[in-house]
């Protein structure tokens, strides 16, 4: 069957330079730096990142940072919890929009 | 759950576990564990110095793990007799550059004679670290093992335990229903007689090695949150902790290729490979001995039935000091689960 995902192309995302190199090496060059150990340790970076992959919903990142963060020593529970977070930013982003909506209720409202 | 040589399964036989690691590695021969060692130098891999004889007193065990690289379980009958274990401490009264003697299994308690092989080994070296594999659970399988810590700790045993996570859900799942609350009460019982005691002498060290395919977390990182959730949900105190990578034969192997993940993770262990670690695999300065009295590299080489490849001698009748230090270490595609990453050893990480 045919789909726009596959597993087999997370492997691939290293020869993205073949098209534009410099940009490519640029990209890789700046994502380790950024998940190496820092004023966040690699582990808290690997949780963030495993949220945020859920807010993106993107299935390659989901892949990919679900291993890592097991191999960072993260349990079910903590990556869970990561996860919840993702969830309630983005329900509070869209429930906190609601007071335009209030305002604009009691704007054009008698 | 019946051991792979009980469930008469094709994986317990070790020429069918080889041909895997060989017939369906990730990259074929070009990528093979020899080439690895051949790019940098190390190929054929010599032994440095004999400092670590482990030996593994049979493949009974009370429990029967998942990943069990020896498919150890109740229904195992092989088991080391006094003979072979007399054998054994002859080479451990000669060989004077041997630091450590380090006693494995299945549940090495369980072998009739096991007391007497560590009172002996004590008696014959009282200076030597001697270490015993213990599972926790084989403390509470039975009234006559219930002192064994007072037992380790009048013959200065250190005891190496596993415990692949503080929490139920993943020990379980690896090792058993139940395991872990067996095994908090285990590590009471041997906390109380000193054992993990900031300055009592007795060390106990527990093993973590991943309930899945991936690869350990990095150790001292993983110990700190080890040490500390222990302590403050149970209570419990240990010395270090070992992060061991999960070898692919034998009930892991099984996993992997059950599981869809046997590619993934040869080619984790391929892509994660390390010189350094390679430098520094533990089968350089341990000789494995059966419970037949076989001699191997390490533990999964036995377990493969890889005899040592010295001309002289394959068994511990022939002990051939010489001959084992200039032996070719025999190796396969499984090694790259001793070099990835911070490398991997019975003692845990080698970096
Ligand atoms: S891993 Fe250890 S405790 Fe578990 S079955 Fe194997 S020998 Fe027994
Ligand atoms: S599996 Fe055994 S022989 Fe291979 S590298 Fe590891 S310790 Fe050495």
């Amino acid at each position: 069957m045919k789909t726009y995902y596959n597993p087999e192309d997370l492997k691939k995302f290293g020869t993205i330079g073949e098209l534009q190199k410099s940009m490519a090496d640029k990209f890789f060059a700046y994502y380790s730096e950024v998940f190496a150990e820092g004023a966040l340790t690699a582990r808290e970076k690997s949780l963030i990142a495993l949220a945020v992959a859920h807010a993106l919903q993107c299935p390659y990142c989901i892949d990919a940072y679900t291993t890592d963060t097991l191999e960072k020593g993260c349990d079910e529970e903590q990556m869970m919890e990561a996860v919840h977070v993702a969830a309630a930013i983005r329900g509070g982003a869209s429930l906190v929009h609601s007071t335009q909506m209030m305002s604009k209720i009691k704007e054009i409202s008698m | 759950m019946k051991s792979l040589k009980a469930q008469l399964h094709s994986l317990s036989d070790p020429k069918v576990e080889i041909d895997v690691l060989e017939q369906r590695h990730p990259g074929g021969s070009e990528n093979d564990f020899q080439s690895y060692l051949e790019r940098i130098g190390l190929f054929p891999l010599r032994p440095t110095s004999l400092e670590i004889f482990q030996v593994n007193v049979g493949k009974m065990c009370n429990q029967t793990c998942k990943h069990c690289h020896v498919d150890a379980g109740p229904d195992r009958k092989e088991i080391m007799d006094r003979d072979t274990m007399a054998l054994c401490l002859e080479v451990i009264r000669r060989e004077q550059t041997l630091n450590c003697v380090d006693i494995t299994g299945g549940a090495p308690e369980m072998n009739p004679d096991f007391r007497w092989f560590v009172t002996e080994i004590r008696t014959i070296r009282p200076e030597i670290k001697l270490i015993v594999r213990c599972n926790l659970t084989i403390i509470l399988a039975n009234p006559k093992f219930y002192d064994l810590p007072q037992f380790f700790k009048e013959n200065g045993v250190e005891v190496v335990s596993s415990l692949p996570y503080f929490t139920a859900i993943r020990t379980d799942s690896q090792r058993g229903d139940g395991v872990f609350g067996k095994s908090l009460e285990a590590l009471k019982m041997l906390n109380a007689v000193g054992y993990g005691v900031e300055g009592s002498g007795l060390i106990l060290n527990l093993v973590y090695n991943p309930s899945g395919a991936f690869l350990p977390a990095s150790q001292t990182g993983l110990e700190n949150e080890f040490k500390k959730k222990l302590w403050e949900r149970f209570r419990v105190m240990f010395n270090s902790l070992f992060t061991i990578t999960n070898i692919p034969i034998s009930r892991f192997l099984d996993y992997l290729i059950n599981s869809g993940n046997y590619e993934n993770y040869m080619e984790k262990l391929l892509a994660s490979f390390n010189p350094a670690a390679a430098a520094g695999v533990m089968c350089r300065n341990t000789i494995s001995v059966g419970w037949d009295g076989f001699l191997y590299d390490c533990d999964f080489n036995q377990m493969l039935e890889l005899k040592v490849a010295a001309p002289s001698t394959t068994h511990l009748r022939v002990w051939d000091t010489d001959g084992l230090s200039s032996r070719p270490i025999v190796i396969n595609n499984h090694c790259f689960g001793c070099t990835a990453g911070a490398g991997s050893s019975c003692g845990g990480a080698t970096l």
